[in-house]
């Protein structure tokens, strides 16, 4: 890795101060699973690391009347610990348990999780975000069997490597982003975004900014769920996941979230699929029905068709989960 | 001379006892020391600088920034990639820095300025018709034995299909590297090697120094599987740093590099057809094979595999050449892909003819070099798995999205032990040591020394001291071909009943008997069959004065004198269960039934197969080196998207170990390869049968299974 200089505050105040106005000049470490791979791979060559693991108000778990609030550093074994989780975001524990690597989950934070970048392997091989060469997408055609089947009509065909994106789209979670000169809150939604060119980045942070927290609105009356299509039960990036949160009236949705996971550049809302089930009581036809309309408008890529019904069986596996036991 | 036969089998108080692993201790609590954790005073740290491109002519390096780095000790230019050469394959090495710690080797390793002529390069080969408009295939011309084309005229029943398996890489989870120490004109060389006596002296050849004064050491290592025999040109190299720096260096290569260059398993594709008789008889085989193992090309598989006695065989292969580093032996070269495709197509026939596999497979195995044996082993692998009752003809038909289903493989093998010396000493105050300049892979070599040595001596394994990993110790063959535990435990059992005699020389008058009346039991010397005539061990070693004694003792493959033999059969079955709505496979079970002769650790050998069938698993549904065609680079050179199987994905392995009497007679033979063979086959074939469908290649990855699939709805 390239040579940086470090820092480890113990204020928000301090670490933003040590932030800059543009992305490569600074990078923010908290579990390091992910930046210290970019580092040594001099994906990321920043002049500064910052280290904000000392900041205790960044860390933390806590019931409020609006919701959940979960602090950035909040690891993912802190999270699968929290009876506050457990209780009423199953979507959110279900995308846990699918980081099978203890490590990982001790180390790696939620915000962190929420941050990190693709995957995709010509990014991570030195060909940038949207891996083009001469003036050709080597996603499009090369090797592209793990990328993008929504969203992929831009230059952008990787895939959001986020484990708790989608269910906190589905759960309709906001985030707290500050900055030295103020702070904003965003629908994880719109925290996520679709670059359209290799200067832009793929999350709506600003490089001046630190994520702090994530809201989550209260799941009492939300039945919720994640299912993530793995091939492997060790540790392995998912194919395809699918997070459900039902708004129920008695036994019929009222209304429904249904969101993809790497399927797209970012967390992938199936519409077709939530105005299916809305107003519907989930049986199995209501179900199979969803799952179908879930696929509307996908544009698979060469290698990468299979993911198509992929998304069927998790969009079914994800509303079985959250179906309400007879 | 004494006898050295193997003890039957009811005298044998240490051989074929189930032992744990004398360096288990060591290795578990982190104490073990691979070559990775030496580090020497004043060590220097080197890095590589590779080529990025899969073709490429050097034009120019520049290492002058490097050079002029603080910290960079050395910049080293590698023999044969001097500015003109051209580059064959990207992982390329071109240079290596020595700098006095990793991370400044790395960035100065960045400094090295390179200039290439980017050239065409051509990549991947599963499509031969590209293959051939790229003018990247050698046929390696038509080999026909008897009449086929009569066989497939007169044939009842003809079956055709495609199999592939792609290049998988060695994944040696210690890295290749070693630390060399260069002071005067002695070479002090810690490698990670399969080829403790005989790798100093190709270190040697290549710097043009004595190999006498190499000096080679290695405690513990973390496999190989086939891929480090040789220093390599990164061995070199580090030597020349190592000179040039008068220091020592440290050199390992990073793990996509490693992945790049270190090692690859060649591709073995095939289109075949087998004529046969109603009742299963196989009358005709024809194939058409293609493979790569990078620019050589790949060698034929030997297909028909195991049953290759089937008459009428035309067969054509041709190697195809792709910019990629050169393959390496890996665990038993090129059987765990002819077992595949034989298999396969064995299968697919079976379900033409409407016939159940098993029955196919035993009809045929008059076909093979040892039919009873299989005939047993398939027997015994079906029993094991319940296929009487829960084989079902191609598809399951139960309800639901998970499809199970039971498939069939088999292996052979050679394994006679190789060339190896032991010296046996024997001290006055009873210590006894057994040296050999062998290796323990990981495979608990030192263990079964140590049993060898505890078996005739008639002492507790504890009171054995193994010393090997050094090539100053005599000098034993190198571990490939599981020809090891054949070749030391041979050397042991000959090094230690020398020792012995002459023990028994010095205790006899004591005894007031002839030496030959003696025999070593339970930690003491008696006379046979009368334990109260008797010396404890250290009181007849005391009879040694100042003296010790050390014999020697080897294993002559030309002349094993019954201790050690080789040809083994191996049969695998496994039980799987297929997700037919997302194509994800999960191993219920894979059982492994292997004949190895006699069994010194059943342990250690059952743990062999444990290994192996991991392996398999990986290779059938997880491993491949995915090539990309617009960069020339390999796209996962990583263990991210490089996949192996984890704890969770292996299911149950179940072995049985074929100890028969018939097979222990035979004496010792090697078990590092046989059990790697018919694992993929066994589970290709078991998908097949779970979901009613051929998923032609491996790795049967959800992508492929369901194209599978779709295919059969089609």
């Amino acid at each position: 890795m390239q040579a940086f200089a470090y820092a480890s505050p113990t204020t928000l105040k301090e670490a933003l101060a040590l932030l800059a106005d543009r992305w490569g000049v600074a990078d923010i470490l908290a579990g390091g699973t992910d930046l210290l791979n970019l580092l040594k791979d001099h994906i990321h060559t920043p002049q500064r690391v910052i280290n904000i693991k000392g900041i205790k108000e960044l860390g933390g778990i806590r019931k409020t009347d609006s919701g959940l609030r979960i602090g950035a550093l909040v690891t993912v074994s802190e999270l699968l610990a929290s009876p506050e989780v457990r209780a009423e975001y199953p979507a959110l524990i279900q995308a846990a348990e699918g980081i099978k690597s203890v490590q990982i989950r001790n180390m790696g934070t939620i915000g962190g999780d929420l941050c990190q970048r693709p995957h995709c392997w010509y990014f991570r091989q030195g060909f940038g975000l949207l891996a083009m060469k001469d003036g050709r997408s080597l996603v499009r055609e090369g090797d592209n069997r793990y990328h993008a089947i929504f969203g992929n009509q831009g230059p952008a065909c990787f895939v959001s490597a986020s484990s708790f994106g989608p269910p906190l789209v589905a759960l309709n979670a906001r985030v707290k982003l500050v900055s030295a000169k103020g702070e904003r809150e965003l629908p994880v939604e719109k925290f996520f975004v679709t670059p359209q060119s290799e200067s832009e980045r793929e999350i709506a942070l600003r490089p001046d900014e630190i994520l702090t927290e994530i809201l989550v609105p209260p799941a009492a009356n939300v039945r919720n769920a994640t299912y993530e299509v793995r091939q492997r039960e060790t540790l392995d990036w998912p194919l395809v996941t699918a997070s459900v949160a039902l708004t129920m009236k008695g036994t019929a949705v009222a209304s429904a979230r249904v969101v993809l996971g790497h399927v797209a550049p970012t967390p992938w809302r199936a519409t077709e699929a939530e105005k299916v089930l809305a107003g519907k009581g989930l049986s199995a036809a209501v179900i199979q029905k969803a799952a179908e309309a879930a696929v509307t408008g996908a544009t698979p890529l060469s290698r990468n068709a299979y993911k198509v019904q992929l998304v069927r069986a998790a969009v079914r596996r994800a509303l079985e989960a959250a179906r309400p036991k007879a | 001379m004494p006898d050295y036969s193997w003890p039957a089998p009811e005298k044998r108080r240490v051989i074929g006892r189930r032992t744990n692993r004398i360096d288990g201790f060591v290795k578990a609590s982190g104490r073990a020391k691979y070559a990775y954790d030496i580090k020497r005073p004043g060590m220097l740290y080197a890095a590589v600088v590779v080529c990025p491109y899969a073709h490429a002519r050097i034009r120019s390096i520049d290492t002058s920034a490097a050079e002029k780095m603080k910290g960079v000790a050395a910049v080293h230019v590698f023999d044969g990639s001097a500015p003109g050469t051209e580059v064959l394959w990207a992982g390329w090495e071109i240079a290596a820095v020595a700098a006095e710690t990793e991370e400044l080797a790395r960035d100065a390793a960045r400094a090295v300025k390179v200039e290439y002529e980017v050239l065409p390069h051509f990549v991947n080969e599963a499509d031969l018709s590209k293959a051939k408009a790229a003018g990247r295939v050698k046929p390696a011309g038509e080999k026909v034995t008897g009449d086929p084309d009569q066989a497939f005229k007169e044939a009842d029943v003809v079956s055709e299909g495609v199999y592939g398996c792609p290049v998988i890489c060695h994944l040696t989870w210690e890295a290749h590297g070693q630390v060399i120490e260069w002071k005067g004109d002695q070479i002090e060389y810690w490698p990670t090697t399969q080829a403790v006596s005989s790798i100093g002296n190709e270190l040697a050849k290549a710097l043009g120094v004595p190999p006498a004064n190499v000096h080679v050491m290695q405690d513990h290592m973390g496999v190989g599987y086939g891929s480090k025999f040789s220093p390599d040109r990164w061995g070199i190299a580090c030597a020349k740093l190592s000179k040039q720096t008068g220091r020592p260096v440290k050199l390992f290569l990073p793990r996509d590099v490693e992945q790049m260059i270190a090692g690859n398993r060649p591709s073995h594709y095939a289109r075949i057809r087998l004529a046969a008789k109603k009742d299963g008889t196989i009358i005709g085989w024809e194939s058409e094979s293609w493979s790569t193992g990078g620019m050589t090309g790949g060698g034929a598989p030997p297909i028909p595999y195991v049953f290759t006695n089937i008459p009428n065989q035309r067969l054509n292969h041709t190697a195809v050449q792709v910019n990629a580093a050169p393959q390496r032996a890996w665990r038993a070269p090129n059987h765990p892909q002819a077992s595949y495709l034989t298999c396969c197509a064995m299968d697919d026939l079976a379900h033409k003819l409407g016939m159940d596999p098993l029955e196919l497979f035993k009809k045929n195995a008059d076909y093979t070099a040892r039919p009873d044996v299989y005939r047993w082993q398939l027997d015994k692998a079906a029993e094991l798995i319940g296929w009487k009752k829960l084989w079902h003809p191609r598809g399951d038909k139960t309800p639901g999205p998970i499809k199970r289903g039971l498939g069939i493989g088999v292996g052979t093998w050679g394994g006679a032990g190789h060339l190896s010396n032991c010296r046996c000493n024997i001290y006055p105050d009873g210590t006894v040591e057994v040296e050999l300049g062998s290796q323990d892979l990981g495979t608990g070599t030192r263990t079964v020394i140590a049993m060898v040595a505890a078996e005739t001596l008639g002492l507790p394994v504890g009171a054995i001291r193994v010393k090997i990993g050094d090539n100053r110790y005599p000098f034993s063959g190198t571990s490939g071909g599981s020809t090891t535990v054949g070749g030391v435990s041979s050397s042991t059992r000959k090094a230690t009943m020398n020792a012995l005699e002459k023990l028994f020389e010095r205790v006899a008058p004591k005894l007031g008997v002839k030496p030959e009346e003696l025999e070593a039991v339970n930690g003491q010397i008696q006379v046979k069959g009368d334990p109260k005539k008797a010396m404890a061990w250290k009181a007849a070693c005391k009879l040694l004065g100042t003296e010790k004694i050390s014999e020697m003792g080897q294993n002559d493959p030309k002349n094993p004198m019954g201790l050690t033999t080789g040809g083994v059969g191996g049969v695998q079955m496994a039980d799987v269960s297929v997700d037919t709505e997302t194509g994800i496979i999960r191993i219920n079970r894979l059982v492994v039934v292997q004949d190895c002769g006699l069994v010194i650790n059943p342990k250690t050998a059952e743990s062999q197969c444990y290994g192996a069938a991991h392996l398999s698993i990986c290779a059938a549904l997880y491993e491949e080196r995915i090539m990309d065609d617009i960069t020339g680079r390999m796209l996962n050179p990583d263990i991210e998207f490089y996949k192996v199987a984890g704890n969770p994905d292996i299911g149950e392995i179940i072995v049985h170990l074929d100890i028969r009497p018939e097979h222990d007679k035979r004496g010792v033979i090697g078990l590092g390869e046989p059990p790697v063979i018919p694992g993929i086959a066994a589970i290709a074939n078991a998908v097949t049968n779970a979901i009613g469908v051929r998923v032609p290649y491996v790795p049967m990855t959800p992508d492929r299974v369901l194209a599978a699939l779709e295919r059969r709805s089609a």
